[in-house]
């Protein structure tokens, strides 16, 4: 017998393509007689459009139409949409401005859409915009939170006075009062959490197709989530009926949540497929990706924590200002309120907690969700707070932890959440472990004998995954259900395809999934193929964002104990035995105490003659599907700790070590799972140290709108992490899975930072941690 | 990009009257700043003239106390070049220290200088050095090669041919990247010379300067203790999301102090 392949670090199946440059991404496709787009954008953070003058534009021999927001509207399709209702705390619905896909009167930020140009070749496209006479009106721009709000500043829509979107509320604000009236010790912080820029590897592409002769449109898009493009595109932008409208994400080279969106390339592509009678296609330049792919982040806030004498917490309470950018993206609202707030009570036991969001717009690009969206936030603030009161009260960082832990499961927070299961004491003991914490301050006065400051910092985050009851999501506001969907289609021949909506954009899924239903039926793993991201074969899905997996697997789970069943009963037919004998060994379905067996692909091949069972109380063939809608959120959660050394003359901070333990549930393949949190990792290092989206605030010009700016962590700002796993399987899926493609991003900023001003025996310290900022730091400490 | 000829040619007198029958045509070496800027449509020139093909012109040899290094010369010849390490190993340094890799088997001696770009390394060398760079028509002292942001003494259609970097006696150049670009954001070339201490700065300024306190200082001691305490002012320093100009002077300070440190 083979080792066991669920657990087993298989090699990925897909990176051979990928490493050998045979992927077959978006821009890869060429499709008969395409047209080349190219987005003409506003330079100006804000005006208003007066006039648009095309004509000289038109008349450059190559150029097949140049459409406009005025266009759009005449064929009546309607704007972008933000799918996720919120109400604000006075119970009205939230302020969506609207967002047509080509603006009509007014643009919002530097990159807005004003038209598209299609010609012959790029290049002519490309002169053409150039041609185009935009009349603009200027007018004055805001582009940070905190301002926003402000009387006399640049207002973004009419529809959102104040430039609000929404003020939200989670939690119970008179308990939470009372909590502080009776602490003996208030821990208050004020904290920002930079606005990132996505980047991922492969820039968005749309190529958008007509067929004149079956009427239907074809989208090749950069998409996390084609089912969803299309449902959007059909039913909210009117682009056509979802039958007439086929949505295909090849590979994706990285999202980060940057291609769950649908965005205005996409749509007008398609629509101006059907006007030009030719396809039409686009891929974003760099420099178009930094301005318009969805930023992350973004947030200013207020925290402040109640605790007792022993430093236990008592209360929480929360405000923020969360930017929205120019309008709400798809899913923007949710990320600052229900993936944010309802995560505020950390690994703890906190009686009482109170969080206020104010949603403002801006001109700037739109923020939306971004590895972890909302989790990252939470957990910064959570997790810098109590590393501040353990420093204000004296208790060591791990203690104070200690003594607030929820040790009791199933645990209800004061902020929706219901942890099922976990069990913090032991991720942050093998992180302790790990890290050597004993040696520690020896580790501190040998850097001090080299002049380095050398400091410690310390994240015990949790997050939820695992994208989530839909009647529960729906109460909340999802304007969409958070199942997953699978089909398993066995071939006469004995291999297997399994059809899933859960996209894989780089998490390896062609593997794991491959692993689950190899090792479940017994067959090699190359007999297995994994089929995403077309909406023409894969009957539905919600796509993969969220660490949203485990509901994805689950589904492939219920379809193959859906097959299973059935290729017991035929099994019982062949074999002449009791359905209930049968049972599935090695890849064999045998009659239990006997040695009367049938291969799996005797099996295959039997349920599809037909020849040896009663079809018409069995149908042939062997090929089911199931819808799983997950019973709870999963709660992922770990340990990370950070060590730094500051070259205090100037400013340099390099990470000396990095040690993260999480506990993640039961785990299909180790190494995709080390490779995520590696991954993770990284990108929270990034946050932490090195990027930063930045507007200038009176031009509102994008000041970071590329590598020359934008700093994208590179392998030598990368220390080597040591990464351990616990496991407290998850209750709520039969896999016992939790998610893992977020966790490292979410924990690893403020263990960073806690490690920073630890070392830099400062109170408050923003993101990233450039030199010049920890340089300026320590100059204001004499 | 915009459209535009691309002449190949195989000497230097062809290529100066292809420039001169040409409009608006601009040389092109490693395009590791060029082609960028095309690319961006920041510029549209008429005709590209290539001088990869014109012979002798990426040499390097090691003559009568100097280093000459052809303009067409790579950063990786440079890098990796064993005389250039024996005669000046902190110019091989410094060069190995260019962009990444790729950028440094294309981008060229010439073309970075040519292009003075404020925060570029060479020019720290060759001002720190006091080498000479020779054209189609003259021999141009570094002091006064690097006239401003992005100019220099050559005049329309001039191609540098070679660099001379006399050796000096030691010399080391340390450099601060700017986190997201790499460039210098305070380069500091210090070396030992015949003819007295030089001290060139790159990447704080709008162009390359000399930093004469500092040169004075270790005229007398060529010590690191000699400049740790000289404050740099830092009114004309630039000034940009990753380094205000007093955080620039103060990098100043300290990498011209780590650069005495580390000459040899
Ligand atoms: C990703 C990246 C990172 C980089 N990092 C750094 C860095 O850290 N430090 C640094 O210093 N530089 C850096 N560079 C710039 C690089 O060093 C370039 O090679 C250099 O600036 C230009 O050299 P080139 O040969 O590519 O010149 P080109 O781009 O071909 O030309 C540049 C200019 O010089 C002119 N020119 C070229 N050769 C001659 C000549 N012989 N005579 C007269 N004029 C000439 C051209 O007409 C043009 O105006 C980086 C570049 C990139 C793309």
């Amino acid at each position: 017998m083979t080792a066991p392949l669920v657990g087993a670090s298989v090699r990925r199946k897909e990176d051979f393509r990928f490493i050998t440059g045979q992927g077959h991404y978006t821009d890869d496709i060429s499709r008969p007689g395409q047209a080349y787009a190219y987005f003409l954008r506003s330079p100006h953070a804000h005006a208003k459009i007066k006039h648009i003058d095309a004509g000289a534009a038109r008349a450059i021999k190559g150029v097949a139409a140049i459409l406009t927001g005025a266009d759009l509207a005449a064929d009546k399709i309607g704007g972008l949409i933000c799918g996720w209702m919120i109400h604000s705390k006075d119970g009205s619905p939230m302020k969506a401005g609207a967002h047509p896909a080509l603006a009509v009167d007014r643009v919002r930020y530097v990159g807005d859409h004003i038209a598209i140009v299609i010609a012959d070749t790029l290049a002519i496209a490309r002169d053409a915009a150039e041609k185009i006479e935009v009349d603009y009106e200027l007018l004055s721009a805001v582009t940070t939170p905190d301002k926003a709000q402000a009387s006399g500043v640049a207002q973004l829509h009419n529809e959102a006075p104040r430039n609000t979107a929404f003020q939200w509320e989670l939690g119970n604000k008179p308990e939470t009062e009372a909590a502080f009236k009776a602490a003996a010790h208030k821990v208050k912080l004020k904290l920002k959490n930079n606005r990132l820029i996505p980047n991922a590897m492969e820039p968005r592409a749309a190529i958008g197709e007509y067929d004149q002769g079956s009427g239907g449109y074809t989208l090749y898009v950069t998409s996390q989530n084609p089912h969803v493009a299309r449902l959007v595109m059909s039913a909210f932008i009117g682009i056509a009926p979802e039958h007439k409208l086929r949505v295909v994400a090849p590979d994706v080279g990285g999202g980060f949540g940057s291609k769950i969106f649908i965005y205005a390339e996409e749509v007008v592509c398609t629509w101006a497929a059907k006007k030009v009678g030719r396809p039409v296609k686009w891929t974003a330049e760099r420099s178009e990706s930094f301005l318009s792919d969805a930023h992350g982040r973004d947030h200013v806030t207020e925290a402040e924590m109640a605790l007792d004498a022993e430093g236990k917490i008592l209360g929480f309470r929360v405000k923020t200002l969360a930017n929205m950018g120019a309008y709400l993206s798809t899913f923007a609202s949710s990320v600052p309120t229900y993936l944010y707030g309802t995560l505020l009570s950390g690994q703890y036991a906190i009686p009482a907690i109170h969080v206020e969001v104010d949603a403002v717009y801006t001109n700037t690009a739109p923020v939306d969700a971004y590895r972890g969206a909302g989790r990252p936030e939470a957990t910064y603030v959570v997790e810098r707070v109590v590393e501040e009161a353990a420093r204000q009260l004296k208790i060591d960082p791990a203690e104070i932890r200690r003594r607030n832990f929820v040790r009791k499961f199933p645990h209800q927070t004061p902020v929706i959440m219901n942890y099922d299961i976990g069990d913090y004491e032991a991720s942050l003991n093998a992180a302790l472990k790990l890290i050597d914490y004993k040696e520690w301050p020896a580790r501190k006065a040998e850097a001090k004998k080299r002049g380095k400051l050398r400091g410690i910092g310390f994240s015990t985050y949790i997050e939820a995954c695992g994208l989530a009851p839909s009647a529960a999501v729906g109460s909340l506001g999802a304007g969409v259900g958070l199942w997953e969907s699978a089909e398993v289609r066995v071939t006469p021949t004995g291999q297997v395809e399994v059809f899933t909506g859960a996209h894989s954009h780089g998490q390896g899924h062609e593997t794991t999934f491959a692993q689950l239903v190899a090792g479940r039926f017994g067959i090699p793993l190359e007999n297995v193929e994994i089929i995403h991201g077309d909406t023409n074969s894969v009957q539905f899905g919600m796509g993969t964002y969220g660490s949203r997996t485990s509901v994805g697997m689950t589904a492939i789970v219920k379809a193959l104990d859906k097959v299973e069943a059935k290729a017991k009963r035929i099994a019982a037919h062949v074999l002449e035995a009791s359905a209930a004998d049968i049972v599935l060994e090695n890849g064999e379905f045998k009659v239990a105490g006997t040695d009367r067996k049938l291969a799996f692909h005797e099996l295959a091949l039997n349920a599809y003659t037909g020849h040896k069972f009663p079809t018409h109380e069995i149908e042939p063939g062997l090929k089911e599907s199931a819808f799983w809608d997950p019973l709870n959120f999963t709660f992922p959660a770990g340990c990370h700790i950070c060590e730094v050394e500051i070259d205090p003359e100037t400013g340099v901070t390099k990470i000396a070590a990095f040690v993260a333990v999480d506990d993640f549930g039961n785990v299909i393949n180790p190494m995709i799972v080390e490779g995520q949190v590696h991954g993770g990792i990284a990108q929270g290092i990034g946050q932490a140290m090195l990027e930063h989206g930045v507007y200038d605030p009176e031009s509102g010009q994008l000041i970071t709108g590329s590598y020359m700016d934008y700093t994208m962590p590179r392998a030598d700002d990368l220390p080597n992490y040591k990464v351990g796993l616990t496991v407290t399987p998850c209750p709520s899926n039969p896999l016992g899975m939790k998610g893992c493609g977020e966790a490292g991003a979410i924990a690893s900023p403020p263990a960073v930072i806690n490690a920073i001003t630890d070392a830099l025996g400062v109170k408050e310290f923003e993101m990233p941690a450039t030199p010049l900022r920890v340089w300026q730091a320590i100059q204001a400490r004499h | 990009m915009y459209q535009f000829n691309y002449l190949r040619p195989k000497s230097l007198d062809e290529a100066r009257k292809l420039f001169e029958s040409n409009g608006d045509a601009k040389f092109i070496a490693g395009g590791q700043t060029l082609i960028p800027t095309l690319k961006q449509r920041l510029a549209q020139p008429t005709a590209l003239i290539d001088l990869g093909a014109i012979g002798g012109l990426a040499g390097i040899k090691v003559a009568g106390g100097a280093v000459v290094i052809g303009a067409g010369a790579k950063h990786n010849d440079v890098a990796t070049s064993a005389d250039v390490l024996k005669a000046i190993p902190a110019l091989a340094h410094l060069a190995s220290h260019i962009g990444d890799p790729a950028v440094r088997h294309l981008g060229t001696l010439g073309g970075s200088i040519a292009n003075n770009d404020p925060a570029a390394d060479y020019p720290a060398a060759v001002l720190g050095l006091g080498a000479e760079i020779k054209t189609t028509s003259r021999t141009i002292k570094a002091d006064d090669f690097f006239t401003g942001m992005f100019e220099t003494a050559l005049e329309d259609g001039e191609i540098i041919t070679e660099i001379t970097f006399p050796v000096p006696e030691k010399a080391a150049y340390m450099k601060f990247p700017n986190p997201a670009s790499r460039y210098a954001m305070v380069g500091v070339f210090v070396a030992k010379t015949k003819g007295g201490v030089r001290v060139a700065v790159t990447g704080a300024a709008s162009s390359v300067f000399r930093e004469r306190t500092m040169e004075a200082a270790l005229a007398k001691s060529f010590t690191p203790d000699a400049v740790a305490n000289i404050k740099v002012a830092a009114g004309n320093l630039n000034s940009d999301l990753h380094g205000t100009a007093e955080y620039r002077a103060h990098l100043v300070t300290v990498m011209a102090k780590r650069a005495v440190a580390a000459a040899h």
